[in-house]
């Protein structure tokens, strides 16, 4: 029972850094019906930028190293960096493509994760960093002694910034007048221009929030394993939460990514040994694929209707 | 005034029913493949063959397989190298596990192990679409790569799951040099492609191209949509099958199944985005660009550019041309090289006259 317990926190967990991508596709979906592939590129981008400007910072300003000084100042140029990125592509990539089959702007960002992964890796070089946020990687002790049960410091101060984010983003949402904005431009673009909404302006708003997201859950994403291009390879596994969750609803990619996070460590634990381990790898695609036979629209999806 | 069909006329059924019904067409057909096989051999050297014309080909047949599935039937994969791996790894397991296999059949046996597998993978298809099929297709891809390292009987228990081919050997005859291997696989290539330029127009390719614009009226007319999709898994899935087992064969010589993985996929969409969706002609177009470009790129860029920039932005110059390419092509002529093809032709039929 302990060991299942421990399994299933620490999937619970990593559940909630997949939330967190998943949200930046969530945010950009909604508010233009662009599936972000390029969401986990956005995230390496976001990484190595904010490492970067870490390490170049001292040499240029003369701050001392690994201060807090360097920290925030990387953290605002690296923001400020993810939202330039998030206006070009809009200007570059989307305006042009306005009105094409959601197929095509999907494809259109799969070639913009190819180019940011690029330009990342050409600015900052291609090498494996540490980021360190201060945090350690520690059991919690009152829970250690209290149930013996091992859980990450680390773990649990990430899931609570992913919470504390997740919330924010629910508020800015819900109360908020850009979050009106937002909702009534995801509800239906062309109603929410004829009202006065200006559509680019609320682009360029997801764009940059995706952005923050992407910069928060690379940031915590790299401080567990590093600076690296496999970085990446997070937007893939936020796929099957979208799924699960639904493409349209923030609660889904949360509940979805805490639902991934656990059934694959679960499934590698309990299932993994019978079949020669490793499943993590799938099992995700596969659940959400059984899970599509059955409901195709995601757990707090709009329903989909044909329309003729 | 170079392409007018103007006194070609159809005088019998026959003739209306060709695959290239203009002359001009036919003959820059039989031209293009003469020249591949008979002019090629002579004047290209190994490293032509071995490192450009072959792996162009094979790609070339896996982006027609990609081609059927999403340009003409309109079901986004991403697990068309998994589909070649299923191939790959089939076609060899029949040649070592069946006593004096002629290779031939083990290559299609091989794409019809592939075709199983992609019709599986096919399913949730019928209830889904656009981006959940795409990452269906993702499930197919993560599941497939995963299961031949996991299972070492695919690979003959060697250790990582690499496997070398056995040698090509078809009625005495070996296939063991450059030469007659890019002869055997432009065979199997301009075979299968004349097969798919007559599927695309017989009453399958316009089901699948019905189902494709828009599937309810599809159903609405009379065309099954499960059985229409479930045909166009099954033939991509087969192409892509041969693909693989071409590229473990006649390409590579050894394979493991990292070596089919996402990347891969990605490269073999890129090619009919590039090429053009919808189009055979623009599956090879876009092989042929995708194969070539980083080959210029490694040989002209460093030349060009080297004091210029850092040796890591070289590297990753790759990356960011193949992107901007894509975002280019889908932005500038989402209908790809085919359809830069097809203005030209039209312009060489008026020209030099302005109507």
């Amino acid at each position: 029972m302990h060991f299942f317990l421990e399994v299933l926190i620490g999937g619970l967990l990593s559940g909630v850094l997949y939330a967190l991508v998943a949200l930046g596709f969530v945010l950009i979906f909604k508010a233009s019906g662009v599936f972000n592939f390029a969401q986990g590129a956005m995230v390496f981008f976001a990484a190595l930028t904010f490492v970067g400007f870490q390490e170049v910072l001292p040499g240029w300003t003369g701050l001392e190293e690994g201060g807090s000084a360097v920290f925030w100042l990387a953290f605002a140029l690296a923001l400020i960096s993810m939202i330039v990125l998030g206006v070009l592509t809009e200007k570059i990539v989307l305006r042009p493509l306005v009105n094409q089959p959601h197929i095509t702007l999907f494809m259109a960002t799969i070639g913009l994760s190819y180019l940011i992964e690029g330009i990342a890796q050409g600015v900052w070089g291609a090498n494996v960093r540490g980021l360190d946020l201060g945090i350690e990687d520690v059991p919690v002790e009152w829970l250690m002694e209290s149930s013996n049960i091992l859980v990450s410091k680390f773990d649990v101060v990430a899931a609570g910034i992913a919470g504390v984010l997740v919330a924010s983003l629910a508020l800015l949402f819900q109360y908020t007048k850009i979050g009106r904005a937002l909702r009534a431009v995801a509800d239906d673009h062309q109603a929410a221009l004829s009202i006065g909404i200006p559509l680019r302006h609320i682009w360029v708003i997801v764009w940059g929030v995706a952005g923050f997201v992407a910069l928060i859950a690379g940031m915590i994403w790299g401080a567990r394993n590093g600076v690296q291009f496999a970085l990446t390879y997070t937007a893939l596994k936020a796929l099957p939460v979208l799924i699960l969750g639904g493409f349209t609803s923030v609660p889904g990619a949360i509940v979805g990514g805490l639902i991934i996070g656990a059934s694959e460590k679960l499934a590698e634990v309990y299932i993994g040994p019978f079949v020669g381990g490793g499943i993590e790898s799938w099992f995700p695609y596969v659940l959400a694929l059984v899970f599509l036979l059955v409901r195709p629209e995601g757990l707090f999806g709009e329903k989909h209707i044909d329309r003729v | 005034m170079f392409y007018r069909e103007a006194g070609q006329f159809k005088a019998s059924y026959q003739a209306d029913q060709q695959i290239f019904p203009i002359r001009q067409d036919k003959i820059a057909v039989w031209a293009l493949v003469l020249f591949f096989a008979a002019v090629v051999p002579v004047i290209a050297d190994q490293y032509w063959l071995k490192a450009i014309l072959i792996p162009v080909l094979i790609f070339s047949l896996a982006a027609l397989g990609l081609n059927i599935l999403t340009g003409y039937a309109g079901q986004l994969s991403l697990g068309s190298a998994a589909f070649m791996a299923v191939g790959a790894f089939g076609a060899y397991n029949f040649m070592l596990r069946i006593d004096g296999m002629p290779f031939l059949v083990a290559i299609v046996l091989g794409g019809l192990c592939a075709a199983a597998v992609g019709v599986l993978f096919g399913l949730p298809s019928l209830r889904i679409k656009g981006f959940y099929l795409a990452v269906a297709t993702l499930a197919a891809q993560f599941f497939i790569v995963w299961a031949l390292v996991k299972f070492p009987w695919f690979s003959n228990y060697s250790s990582s799951g690499v496997i070398s081919t056995q040698e090509i050997n078809i009625l005495g005859f070996a296939f063991d040099g450059p030469t007659s291997k890019y002869m055997l696989t432009l065979a199997v290539v301009v075979i299968l492609a004349l097969a798919a330029k007559n599927m695309v127009r017989s009453s399958t390719g316009r089901a699948w191209m019905a189902v494709r614009d828009m599937d309810v009226a599809a159903e609405v007319i009379g065309i099954r949509p499960m059985r229409t999709k479930l045909i166009a898994f099954a033939v991509s899935s087969f192409y892509c099958g041969v693909a693989g087992a071409l590229y473990a064969y006649t390409y590579l010589g050894t394979v493991e199944p990292e070596g089919f993985n996402l990347d891969l996929s990605f490269k073999i969409l890129f090619m009919i985005i590039i090429g053009g969706t919808g189009s055979i002609m623009g599956s090879f177009l876009g092989a042929a660009f995708i194969v070539l470009l980083p080959i210029l790129l490694d040989n002209f860029v460093p030349s060009l550019l080297g004091d210029l920039v850092s040796a890591s932005f070289v590297s990753n110059f790759q990356l960011i041309v193949f992107g901007a390419m894509i975002i280019f092509f889908l932005i500038v002529e989402p209908h790809g090289l085919a359809r830069l093809w097809q203005i030209g032709k039209e312009k060489l039929r008026l020209w030099p006259f302005p109507h």
